[in-house]
Formats: structure tokens, sequence, C-alpha cells
């Protein structure tokens, strides 16, 4: 059976399970709005599974059930035991569903149009006078048999009637499946879902278990041919079992993670017109669960770029010797504590003159330091932001990105990537990653006396310094570093990093001066040595987070207890290097660290970065194009001056940046596509950066038309364009009405309320580009807020469903009083319901725009504002 | 002072008495609420945490939770510990984390009556008055009652100080 499917089962019948407890409780307790919200969001949840998988049969019968829930939740139908047992009729009808379902996979032929009708009619409320009658209510509940007309003939009827309906049986297709009813899922018997929390705190059980385990073992080692020996033995392996067996339920084979890949390869091959086979090996590699999610989308990039930069086309494969059909190899497989993922293909690999020449033009090197550098050095570069070498742009993959966030992303489960390739001989990608978070092996180091834990991850060799051996450290003008291998290593004193006190252990000066280790580390590309006096053993430590007294110190990434019982502090190397001077700028792991900081107090868009007329870098929000794309010049034609290109059928009108700017005749062009409903523009650029997410914060404003500012992206002032000011001038009436009233006067300020992060970012650009000064609030509480500090707006769009105060409470508040309580309000929600239109009237709301229908949205705002001058 | 001894607070007006266990740190007697104290250790290897405030003396491990060892004489101001002596531990817990109060010495459990209770003098050290609830007059000398929860608020309250 298909996972989803069973799945889905398994959910469902216990979301089912769930609903008909909680039906039962809401028939003794017809007021309590709790219960029915949550009854109402367990059926929408349904609802939405089923339509999701395709199973039209149940969505149907979900939805009508979700209406009449909705009725009751609104107070706008009374909760009454019929109703109830009429709810109870469409779940046992759903149940039976689900049963066939699961047997034959597929949803039983049949009609359950009656039913529907049914509720239908209940949910409009021509059945509630029904609900009196006792008969109804005793029927109701034997529904398989017990199906009543359809509801052409009780719309009109009186009570006593429909009562009569009801209780006449009817149906074929419900009792078909009467007796499958009863019986418990099997699907859902077979597995019990576990929540994630249990298991976690198991993990931590057990963990500990592990450490008091080492620590007895330790003891006993001292203490030869002692009596606890063969028990402790067995304690031991007991453990190792047990560790083995909680951390298996958090395991998933990783071919789960690759299900997608096969489809994504077949796919490029075909619109690439490559050849490329997918090789996967070790798909039943298990790792755990959390760090199997957070790899997924960096190995669905990874497989994306290989299939697309590295393989060559067949004719090119074919004049190299090698066979047309490219390959592209997926390995992964455990060795020592890790996982190895490997992604290769046996292309064309990666031009180092280009990674080279790309580090130049990017200012990440000069020449000079280059030359210095190992090949694998070099090729690392390919991990840094804003370092991509595809000079092709499709629509495939290459928005020429993306190597700097697969980088982040696996290192943040503390992994780490390496890159290898060989000219004409393809490119292999390594991504090493912790089988679990939870438990970690470590180098234990010692300075001045202290010990200190570094992840093993993060070391990559450990050297012997003294002043007579052929490593020693010199220094330039006090600053240590180390010869190693014809280049400068950085070093860095822990000693003088903690501020570690070195005259408590004078004794241990007297041979430590001479004799030095050092622990190289990587972070991201760049190696540095830390100083320590002495190197012990690695152990396996249990990461527990430090007490938050000592949370400001980023030094440290958590703290443990060894196998001697004693507590040791775990060095962050990402903090080590950031503190150590790395934070300057180049690496750009310590400069997001920097960035995170700052900008966590405010919200996020993803740009993207291209280069356009001029030298700096300019940027335009992602959500705002629609495709990158690159087109062939000789395509270009010319109405009235203006140059077009045919896209999809249709005329598309090509805008330059910065005035004009002669096309080329000949060659490619990367060009921005922005699209609203059927037209689309390309605006013209000469090359596509990055894809950075960052917080707009336009602080110069532009005399210029045509852009809105400049900001700092990804550390650079890059020129935030206005989307809107080129679009208007390919359609001068693109924004409709809406634009052009607004471009005339000055911008009308809106407020956006919505808790969902999602939609304030979707909405806060769409507005912008339609000439609105956007505000947004993430709650009714703090737009009131807002109102009271006597911010000044035109016009609210709100949300309808926010946790806390609602939107309909929300309108309220603003319409009592306040300087708001004159200006439209617009509501905006995914329910639009004749009822909730009229409930928003009431409480005053201008108008009611569904959530996704941005034209509606645009289009109701010019309109309200229209009306309310 | 008789006034000063009528202002109680309002917890404690119902309750005729109340437990403490005693600890002493250079000479002086301070009380710590019986219900607070998980544990009492004896000396114990503590870790030094590199950077951390000067409050806090280190961290320990019991029983395989991570305790963090705060130094009250630095808390309070008071002179260092001499180098010899080695610091009992009075373990508490506070917001679900375990800390460690290093002191020179642990007594008995003390039942006090309330009579015996009043307000801290107003003249008293500011540190002091802003770590105790107050004192109870006892044969012979006074004990300080700490309060636990602005004892281990370091860094927030600390550094206005």
């Amino acid at each position: 059976m298909d996972d989803l499917l069973r799945e889905f089962l398994t959910e469902t019948s216990e979301n089912l399970s769930v609903l008909d407890l909680e039906l039962v409780k809401l028939e003794q307790n017809p007021n309590d709005t709790a219960l029915l919200s949550s009854i109402f969001r367990l059926m929408h949840t349904v609802k939405g599974t089923c339509g999701f998988l395709g199973l039209p049969r149940l969505e149907k019968v979900a939805h009508a059930s979700e209406n009449v829930l909705g009725k009751f939740r609104d107070g706008a139908l009374e909760v009454t035991p019929a109703a109830v047992s009429l709810i109870l009729r469409s779940l046992d009808t759903i149940k039976s569903i689900l049963s066939v379902l699961e047997q034959t996979q597929a949803e039983p032929a049949g009609d359950d149009a009656e039913l529907i009708d049914l509720l239908n009619a209940w949910a409009e409320g021509k059945l509630e006078s029904a609900a009196a009658p006792v008969e109804a209510v005793a029927a109701a509940p034997a529904p398989v048999d017990a199906a009543p007309e359809p509801v052409a003939d009780i719309a009109a009827v009186e009570a006593p009637k429909a009562a009569v309906e009801i209780e006449k049986p009817k149906a074929q297709a419900v009792v078909a499946v009467e007796d499958n009813t009863v019986k418990e899922s099997a699907v859902a018997a077979q597995s019990i879902r576990v929540s994630v929390n249990l298991l976690e705190s198991l993990m931590t059980t057990v963990s500990e278990l592990v450490l008091t385990r080492n620590q007895l073992l330790q003891i006993a080692r001292r203490h030869k041919d002692s009596e606890f020996t063969v028990p402790l033995q067995r304690l031991s392996q007991i453990t190792s079992e047990l560790q083995e067996g909680v951390m298996k339920t958090r395991m998933q084979p990783i071919g789960n993670a690759w299900s997608k890949l096969p489809r994504l390869i077949r796919d490029l091959s075909h619109d690439l017109g490559k050849k490329i086979d997918l090789v996967m090996l070790g798909a039943d590699t298990e790792l755990d669960r959390q760090v199997l999610e957070l790899i997924k989308d960096p190995l669905t990039h990874m497989v994306r770029n290989s299939a697309d930069h590295g393989i060559e086309m067949p004719k090119d494969r074919a004049s190299a010797g090698k066979p047309e059909t490219g390959k592209v190899t997926l390995n992964a497989y455990h060795e020592g504590g890790h996982i190895l993922i490997e992604v290769s293909d046996d292309g064309k690999g990666l031009d180092i003159q280009r990674i080279r020449s790309k580090a130049v033009a990017n200012g990440i090197a000069t020449e000079a330091e280059l030359d210095q550098m190992s090949e694998q050095q070099i090729y690392q570069f390919i991990f840094k932001a804003g370092f991509s070498t595809a000079q092709k742009v499709t629509a495939v993959s290459g928005r020429g990105v993306g190597m700097d966030v697969v980088r982040t992303n696996i290192e943040k489960i503390g992994g780490t990537i390496e890159f290898f390739s060989k000219p004409g001989g393809g490119s292999t990608f390594v991504i090493k990653i912790p089988l679990t978070l939870a438990i970690v092996s470590a180098l234990i180091v010692e300075s001045c006396g202290e010990r200190f834990a570094i992840p093993q991850i993060s070391v990559i060799e450990l050297v012997r310094a003294s002043a007579n051996s052929e490593h020693a450290i010199e220094r330039i003008h006090g600053t240590p570093v180390l010869r190693l291998r014809n280049r400068l290593l950085p070093l860095v004193s822990l000693e003088r990093l903690l501020k570690l006190d070195r005259a408590e252990t004078a004794q241990s000066k007297g041979n430590g001066a001479e004799e030095t280790f050092i622990v190289v580390a990587q972070v991201g590309t760049y190696s540095f040595g830390i100083l320590v006096d002495r190197v012990f053993d690695t152990e396996e430590i249990v990461v527990k987070p430090v007490a938050p007294i000592l949370r400001n110190v980023t030094l440290f990434s958590g703290n443990t207890i060894l196998g001697d019982g004693g507590v040791i502090m775990i060095l962050d190397p990402n903090g080590i290097a950031a503190a150590s001077g790395e934070a300057a700028g180049t690496d750009t792991a310590a400069a997001e660290a920097q960035n995170q900081l700052a900008l966590a107090a405010g919200e996020k868009t993803a740009l993207l970065v291209f280069r356009a007329g001029g030298e700096s870098p300019k940027a335009v929000p992602l959500s705002l194009v629609a495709r990158l794309e690159e087109i062939d010049l000789e395509k270009v034609e010319y109405t009235a001056g203006r140059p077009l290109v045919q896209y999809r059928g249709k005329l598309m009108p090509l805008v330059p940046i910065g005035g004009d700017r002669e096309l080329a005749k000949t060659g490619r062009q990367p060009i921005l596509v922005f699209a609203d409903d059927d037209r689309s523009m390309g605006l013209i650029v000469e090359e596509i950066v990055d894809i950075v997410e960052d917080r707009i914060n336009v602080q110069l404003k532009a005399e210029q038309p045509g852009l809105m500012g400049s900001a700092i992206i990804g550390g650079k002032a890059t020129d935030v364009i206005d989307a809107g000011h080129y679009l208007s001038q390919a359609f001068g009436d693109w924004f409709g009405s809406g634009r052009t009233q607004v471009a005339a006067e000055k911008p009308k300020k809106v407020l956006v309320v919505d808790d969902s992060p999602f939609f304030r970012n979707m909405l806060t650009p769409l507005l912008s580009v339609a000439g609105y000064e956007v505000t947004s609030a993430e709650s009714a509480d703090q737009a009131l807020q807002m109102q009271e500090a006597g911010v000044e707006i035109d016009v609210i769009v709100s949300d309808i469903e926010m946790p806390g105060t609602d939107g309909f409470a929300f309108a309220e508040a603003v319409r009592s009083h306040g300087r708001w309580r004159e200006k439209p309000m617009v509501a905006l929600t995914s329910r639009t319901s004749p009822g909730d239109l009229d409930r928003g009237r009431v409480v005053g709301f201008s108008d009611y725009v569904a959530k996704f229908d941005r034209d509606s949205l645009l289009k109701s705002l010019s309109q309200t504002l229209a009306r309310a001058s | 002072m008789n006034e000063i001894a009528l202002r109680k607070p309002p917890a404690l007006a119902k309750t005729e008495t109340r437990q403490f266990v005693t600890i002493t740190i250079d000479g002086q007697s301070f009380g710590i609420p019986v219900l607070l104290v998980h544990d009492v250790l004896g000396p114990q290897r503590i870790t030094r945490i590199p950077l951390a405030p000067a409050e806090v003396a280190g961290s320990l491990n019991l029983r395989g939770r991570i305790v963090t060892a705060i130094d009250i004489r630095r808390r309070l101001g008071m002179r260092p510990r001499p180098a010899d002596a080695a610091p009992m531990s009075v373990v508490v817990e506070e917001g679900g984390e375990l800390y460690s109060l290093l002191v020179d010495a642990v007594g008995e459990v003390l039942t006090l009556p309330e009579s015996d209770y009043e307000r801290h003098p107003p003249t008293m050290d500011l540190q002091w008055r802003e770590n105790s609830t107050g004192i109870y007059r006892l044969n012979g000398q006074l004990l300080v009652v700490l309060d636990v929860s602005r004892l281990l608020a370091i860094g927030s309250r600390a550094e206005a100080a």
C-alpha cells in the first residue's frame, strides 16, 4: 500500500475516533465552544486530507458535515441530539468508505447524495424544526440501514413529515458496507502513534543511562576481577540494545528522502535533452527522522545540480569518449557514528579556472591567495554565498544559487559537506552527518588545567608543536601562526580566548610552554588551529544545554558529564571562529551568524539579487518574480521601438533597467519574468547573482524612478528596484484603476493584520508594488496598540481567523472608538459563507475578500478607498 | 521596632512557625526555607566556567544532572573564601534548573516561631537587603533569611545594583 495512503488511514481513523467521542461530549454540553471548535477543526482536517489525496466521495461527505458544524460554531444552528446523530451518521459513512479504501485502495463506488443533501438541508436551517420529534432522534443513530429520501422532498415539508422520512430505510450503497463499519481498521491497529515528545524524553533518559554505564565501566576497569564484572557486562550490553532500540524508533531509511529523485531526474533529462541514469545505493541506510527532514532539500538541490550542470549533452559525452548516458549516483552508508552521503556524477567536473576567476571577481580571494591554496580549498569556494559558476539560468535549475544554503542547512545539524572534482571526470559531494543529534563524539582537551570538549566532527587533525620539532609556532606581532603543509594556519589560544588563569597551574607551565597541541578545526571553509596544553581521548557525550545564566557565552554550545563524573564545557567551533576574528566578514557562516542577530527583530524576505544597469547589485523580492528565463536575442522583435519576445504563445514586452540599453543582436539574455494573470513582462538583467534571505530595510531613498532605494543585502549595498515602476512601463494599465489612482496621489497606507507570517510576507510586497504603503501587525492586539500609538493609516486589511482576538472582534474594537473608527476595513478569509459575509458587515467590514485572490483584493482596496474618499 | 515587626508579609500571617536550613558563611548565619532545599552536599569537584559571570563558581555533577554553582560570598560582596576551606553545597531548584549555593558550613534545620521574625533594618547593605527577605532573632545571633530566587537572578539585577 502507498505510504501516503497508509498514513492517511491511520491518521483519519484516529481523528474519527476522537470525533466520535467529542461529538458525544458535545451532545451533553451543547454550549462548549472550545469543544465545538476542536470538532470543527478535526472535521476540517479530515476533509482537507481527503481532498489532498483525491478522494472525492469522502471529501464531499466531510465537507457537508463541516458545513453543519460551521453553523453550530457560529451559533447559527442549535446543537441538538438529532443534529449530532446526523453528524455521527456521516462519520459512520466515512468510516465505512475508509474500510473499503483500506482493502481495495480505492474509494468504493456509490453515492452519498441523500446524506449530503440531508446535511446541506440541515446546514441551511431547513431541518432545524425537524429536530424536535423524538422519533427522528431515535431513528438517526441507526444510520447504516436508515437513509432518508432525497432532500428535495424534505425541504418543503413540515417537521413531522421529515421525521417520518428519516425513519424510512432506503439506501443500498450504505448497507453494502455495514459489516465493515464495525471492524477496527487493521492498518490503524498495526502501528501506534507516539508523541515525539515522549520519544525525546525516552531518548534523553537512555542517553543518561549510557553515560552512567560508561561511568560504571570506568570504575570497574580500576578494580580487576570484581564480582561486578559479569553483571556489569550484561548491563552494558542491555543498555546498548536499549539505546539502539530507542534510536530506531526515530529512524527512517534514507530512501524516503530520495523517493522523488527518480522522477526529478527523468523530467530533467527530458527537458534538457540529456540521457541520465540515477543510481541509488544504500537506500535502506537509516537515520534520525529529524535529520532526514533537514537534508531532504539540500539533497534534491545537489542531485538537480549534478544533472543540470554536471552531466554533459550526449554528443559531448560521446566526443569525450564517455558513454552517452550519464550517471548520477547517490550512495549512503554508515561510517564511525556518522552517515556519509555521496552525490556524484560522471560529468564534466567543475572548471577550477572558473572558480578562481569568480573568486577574484567577487573579491573573496586575490590571485596571490589563490596561488597559495590547494585545489581542494579552491573547490570549497562554491559553498560561499553568491558564488555560482552556473552560467546558464534555466527554468529547471540554476536560479544559479544555493550551495551556500545547502552548506548552511547541513551545518545546522552538525554535519559537514565537501566537494571533490576531476576535470572531465565528474564531481562528488560528500555529506557527513551525525547519526543522531542527541549523542556526539567529542575530543577532550585541556588548557590551563581545565578540560573542554570539542565536537569531533569539526576536528580535522591534531598537530604537536614544540620548539625543536618540524612544527613550530611562530609569531607575527604577537599573533601565533603555524606553518602547516606550506600554508599559514591561524591559531587561537584557548587560554587567551577564554581568559583562563595560567597562574593557578603554574607548575604545568614548566614543560607546557615547550610542547603544545594544536587542534586543527574547520568551520565551513575556514580552517584554524586551537592551541591546547593536552589532548585526551575522544568520548561519546550527550549535549546538554547550559544554564540560563550562561546563555550569553557564545563560545560554548553546551555542557556534559564525562565518564569520570566530571562536568565539562563543550566548545562551539563556530563561536570560536567568530570570536577569533573570522567575523570580520570573509566567512559566510560567521557573517550569517551576525546577520542573524541583526535581523532577529525583523522579518525576512527572499530577495533575488542581480546585476543590471550599473555596478551596484540590485534586488527585487523573489515572491514577485514568476520565473527566471533566458531568451535568445535573435528572437527579440521590435514594435514601435520597444523590444518584445514571443513567450508561451503571447507577446511579452522586454523592459531594460536604467533607461534604454541597446540589446545585442545575438546571444542569450537572462530576464526576470513578472506575471499577472495572462500578462507577463520581462525585465532585462545582465546577470542573476543570488537569492538571499534578508530583511528589506531601505536606508537611502532613491531619487531615480524605478528604484525603491538602497539597502544592505547580504552585506553589500544593493539597490532595491521598484518592480511596479517597470510593470507600468510595460503595461500602462497593469494595476488597473487602482494603480493610476494611487500613483496620482500620495500613497495610501494599508495596515495588514494577519497572524500568519506567510501571508504578511506575501501581501506586503504585493501591496507595495501596487503602490500602497504597507504596515503589518501580527495580531489584532498589536494593531490596536498601533492605533493607540497614533499610527495613521487609510485602510485596514484584516484576517478573520486569528488566535486571541479574531477579525470580527478586532473590527468591533476598531469601530467602537479611536482614530481608526471611520477607516474602511477589508476582511480577508479562507472561508466565505454568506453567514460570514453578513457577520462581517454587521461588525463593520466594508468588504470581504477570499485569501488567495489577489486581484479581488487589489480591486476591493481601490474601490473601498474610492468610496471612503 | 515593634511597629516594624507588625508589617509581616501576608504569607506568614497564618503559619505559626517556619523551618529553615541554617548555613554559615564567614561567621554569619543564614537561613534557606527548608522546602526549597533539594540536597546538601559535601565538598564537590567543581568545573570552572570561563567567561561566566563572577558569581558563577562553576558547575558540578549531581547524580547525572548538571548543577550551576553560585558563590554566595561573591554574590553578597563578602570576603573571598580562604583557599584551604572547601565549600559545602546547598542545592536548590529554580525554574527547572538546579543551582548549588556554595557555603562554608551547613547547620541544623531550625523551626522558628514567627514572633522572632522581622524585616531587615533599612540600614543594612543594599546587596544584602535585595537578596534576603528578613531576619530571625535567635539566641545569641541573627539569622538572615535568603531570598533564593533573587539570589539566582544573576545578571538581571546584579548589574543594576
